[in-house]
């Protein structure tokens, strides 16, 4: 332990500031170091010497500047306190691609079955398949995928949505992952069973393991040499290390660079509000102002209003006149924004039961003259209606803000 | 009555009788209270009318009616110290917020804001306005129950409290903090319309803390071994994320304070690990524990995501520096310039590698280029400011800005990006962003080739 903390020490009055760092870096000096670092996803074990050239100015520069490098390591005295055995336990739960950390356990596939439907389905679908709450967890995979350990859907020119399974490529990931993390709104409520269970499910829906399977800490290694993209990742890249020679170089051209420019891709007409209006979104002073995006259309070709240059507030700004806007927002759009905001959404589907009833169910139940009643039940919460769960209660959401989510529930155009 | 505001449900006029009405003198009050009323029944009808004369230029033949008629704040009483014990932004700057983009994710607890960039200056996030990207939603985590354990390869492993780390010499640095996937809407064509959606998951702040290095050599690491460090969250997701031991020892920080006070809780209150020049997602909100390992650990955020796939089917794994990017904030899509004339070209760039070295604004279309100034300060992976005047003749024109960092690496058209990285990555497009100028004045995004 005292020899590695010796090498720290050593190290650390070897990192020059980060100017002298630019400097040496002219001299083409870490070329060497970011090669090896490239090869080894490392930090060169021998920082290269900083002598010779300059190598003088880099020490006094360091001493000098109060960069971290430059000082001495401070003794935390009577600072933090040995973690307890228990402690580690506790917390030290992850579980790394060579499967240290595992705990042992097992669980079949008809047991995660049971976990899945009870613990996961309403988010995640029955078949892992749903697009809800996240993207699917189970699709797209090929039996042929799993002998080459590459999923070829990846290739293909349109890539269907992305899976979890297509992606895949450590079985660590998974096992881990769901015993930290999942289910999303309880996460390390299930047992370390459970876990093998459920993952055992996973790989199941997808077709990589049979129906009779038993997944547990003994057989895992083997698994993982079936997963369909075991074999898709690769970290030959630019982005690891900091010091790695990135795969793109723009071209420094100052003039003719380009003969003619041609515009490849813009923002189609229909969605220019899709952000909502972005006269409100930029300050009402300035330079600039927000483009009123429910106005008209943005193209050149189809100017706006009389085509002068002015939209409704740089027009306001000026003293004239802003055109009319209606008193009160269109309903859909802000109400279901509104139900995002204040996670209303956590616990309810507009097709799905979460926690709570469906959004269309609810609109189903009361129909289209409850709004003033779902507002009530919204600000005061309840239970005993759906089921034994409680919905909180909303107080802190603007009554304003409850009244347009309870006309929308009641509209039921979702 | 003029932070009445386009798009915003009226209010009941009982809810004009504000705190400001309150402490106004009593004649200026009743005055008040009438205006409020007549205002709040007139709004129900037609409302903005009050910012035409907000600032107004069409002035009366006597002056400015701004200037001529004196306004209530030069003949009234203003409002007492500590009215407000933690201040708030100027009412007329409600414009500017963080805001989703609809569609991009399903549930507000796994989502992502995006900063406002389109209003900010200089380099520094407002707290109140930095990015936030949760998995599994916020906390705001009592600070005296919060321990930070560091385990694994080192001799001692050992526990701290936030008093024992805050009573350690600590050092303050300005970084930026970019999401691997900010601008990763516009990887196939062009998906969003203004610089808060395609660059809003950047931030920079002055972070404060602890160096990691400095922990990891109090636990005795074992640095024959250590290669890689697990960064663990406290949270329901626990995010986890592997960092390269040379980035741990280097310049990571054991953060609590943002800005100058404490960290926000959507920024990981009391304590985040900041990974200068690394992809946000490695910046572990609510630290709680470190462990130093031989091997990566392929968690869930580096398997599953945060990964780039390639044209040819192939995933990068563990990719986290962001390279060397820039943006002109404005004029930029979806603002409106208010005349021709002159107007100052503003933008920010930075590099996960190390400094800006400089900054190239093209005006039209990236046939020619000039130098923009660089603002100071200059400093590594931080964001830096620059500017460039231009005078705008009325028509066409395609603003870029192209920036180049300290190891000489030059930012990329988005073509060139694409021959090499295909148009499926998702993560880490740096590519050169245009923004096409109409002779209407309006800005949209665009791309070129
Ligand atoms: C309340 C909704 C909800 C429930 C219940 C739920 N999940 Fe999830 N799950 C999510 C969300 C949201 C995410 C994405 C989290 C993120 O963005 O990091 C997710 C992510 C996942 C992922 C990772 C997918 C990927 O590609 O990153 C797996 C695997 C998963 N869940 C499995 C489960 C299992 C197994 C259960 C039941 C034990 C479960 N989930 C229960 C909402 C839920
Ligand atoms: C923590 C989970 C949760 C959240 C968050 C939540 N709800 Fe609920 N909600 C429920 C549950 C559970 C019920 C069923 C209660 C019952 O059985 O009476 C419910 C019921 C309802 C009902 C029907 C009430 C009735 O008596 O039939 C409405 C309307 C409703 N919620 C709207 C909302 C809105 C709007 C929001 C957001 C502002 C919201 N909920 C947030 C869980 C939640």
């Amino acid at each position: 332990m005292f020899k590695s903390l010796d090498f720290l020490r050593g190290k650390r009055l070897q990192v020059p500031s980060p100017a002298a760092r630019e400097r040496a870096e002219g001299e083409g000096r870490t070329q060497a170091e970011s090669r090896w670092s490239l090869l080894t996803n490392r930090p060169h074990p021998n920082p290269l010497p900083r002598c010779g050239r300059g190598g003088r100015t880099l020490v006094s520069l360091t001493l000098l500047s109060l960069t971290t490098s430059a000082i001495a390591q401070p003794k935390f005295q009577n600072l933090g306190r040995p973690a307890t055995a228990a402690e580690i336990r506790a917390w030290d739960i992850d579980v790394r691609p060579d499967f240290k950390g595992l705990p042992a356990g097992s669980g079949s596939v008809s047991r995660g079955q049971d976990v899945w439907e009870a613990k996961c389905e309403s988010c995640h679908g029955a078949f892992g398949e749903s697009n809800e709450y996240f993207t699917p967890i189970v699709g797209h995979t090929k039996p042929g995928d799993m002998v080459t350990g590459r999923v070829a859907a990846l290739r293909a020119e349109t890539v269907p949505q992305r899976t979890s399974l297509m992606k895949l490529s450590q079985l660590s990931t998974l096992w881990d992952y769901i015993n930290r993390a999942m289910p999303w709104n309880v996460p390390k409520s299930l047992s370390t069973d459970e876990v093998y269970a459920v993952t055992a499910y996973i790989l199941n829906l997808g077709n990589i393991v049979p129906a009779d399977f038993v997944l547990s800490d003994k057989n895992i290694a083997e698994t993982q040499k079936k997963l369909p993209n075991r074999n898709g990742t690769t970290t030959a890249h630019a982005m690891w290390n900091v010091k790695d020679k990135p795969d793109t170089q723009g071209v420094n051209c100052v003039t003719n660079c380009a003969r003619e420019v041609r515009i490849t891709s813009r923002l189609p007409d229909y969605a220019r509000n899709a952000h909502g209006n972005l006269a409100e979104q930029n300050r009402i002073v300035g330079a600039v102002r927000g483009a009123d995006t429910r106005a008209c259309a943005s193209s050149p070709d189809a100017p706006c209003g009389s085509g002068s240059t002015a939209t409704s507030s740089a027009r306001a700004n000026r003293g004239e006149t802003a055109p009319a806007r209606p008193a009160t927002m269109p309903v859909t759009a802000e109400a279901s924004t509104l139900a995002q905001k204040h996670a209303c959404t956590a616990c309810h589907g507009v097709k799905t039961k979460i926690l709570g009833p469906s959004f269309t169910d609810i609109h189903k139940k009361y129909g289209p003259d409850s709004a003033a009643a779902l507002a009530a039940k919204i600000k005061a919460g309840g239970s005993g209606v759906w089921g034994s769960v409680p919905m909180p209660a909303q107080a802190h959401v603007s009554d304003a803000e409850i009244r347009a989510m309870a006309e929308w529930l009641a509209a039921g155009k979702f | 009555m003029s932070s009445t505001r386009l798009g915003r449900l009226q209010k009941a006029p009982e809810f004009f009788i504000t705190r400001d009405a309150l402490t106004l003198p009593r004649d200026d009050r009743r005055a008040f209270l009438r205006k409020a009323f007549a205002a709040a029944s007139a709004a129900s009808v037609v409302a903005a009318a009050p910012r035409a004369f907000a600032q107004s230029s069409s002035a009366t033949s006597a002056g400015d009616p701004a200037i001529l008629n004196l306004p209530a704040h030069s003949k009234g009483l203003g409002q007492p110290v500590a009215a407000r014990p933690y201040g708030l932004p100027s009412k007329y700057e409600e414009n500017l917020q963080r805001r989703e983009s609809p569609g991009l994710t399903r549930v507000g607890a796994a989502s992502v804001s995006f900063a406002p960039l389109q209003g900010f200056f200089g380099i520094i996030t407002p707290s109140g306005l930095h990015f936030e990207r949760h998995h599994q939603g916020w906390w705001d985590i009592d600070p005296t129950q919060h321990r930070f354990m560091i385990n694994g390869l080192v001799a001692n492993p050992k526990v701290y409290t936030m008093d024992d780390l805050m009573r350690m010499p600590s050092v303050s640095r300005m970084h930026f903090l970019e999401c691997g996937a900010n601008t990763g809407m516009e990887w196939g064509n062009v998906a969003v319309p203004t610089v808060q959606y395609t660059h809003g998951m950047l931030s920079c702040c002055e972070f404060t803390g602890v160096p990691l290095k400095w922990l990891l050599d109090d636990c005795g690491i074992d640095l024959k071994k250590a290669k890689f460090i697990l960064a663990e969250g406290a949270d329901g997701s626990s995010m986890t994320r592997t960092i390269n031991l040379s980035n741990a020892l280097d310049d990571a920080i054991v953060a609590y304070g943002m800005n100058g006070e404490m960290l926000r809780p959507e920024n990981g209150y009391p304590l985040r690990l900041v990974v200068p020049g690394v992809q946000g997602v490695s910046w572990v909100k609510y630290l709680r524990r470190i462990e130093v390992g031989d091997m990566p650990y392929a968690t869930k955020d580096e398997t599953l995501h945060y990964i780039d796939l390639m044209p040819d089917g192939q995933h990068r794994q563990y990719s986290s520096i962001q390279e060397v990017k820039s943006v002109i904030t404005s004029p930029s899509g979806g603002q409106v310039l208010l005349d021709k004339g002159f107007f100052n070209v503003t933008g920010i760039a930075w590099s996960g590698r190390g400094k800006i070295r400089g900054v190239d604004v093209s005006v039209d279309g990236g046939k020619n280029w000039k130098a923009a100034r660089l603002e100071t300060p200059v400093l590594d992976k931080c964001l830096t400011r620059f500017n460039v005047d231009w005078t705008w003749d009325g028509k066409d024109a395609i603003l870029m800005s192209r920036a180049t960092d300290s190891t000489g690496q030059v930012q990329a058209s988005i073509s060139a990006m694409r021959k090499v990285r295909g148009t499926r990555s998702i993560y880490h497009n740096n590519a050169i962003q245009s923004w096409l100028v109409s002779p209407n004045g309006e800005v949209s995004n665009v791309q070129v080739a």
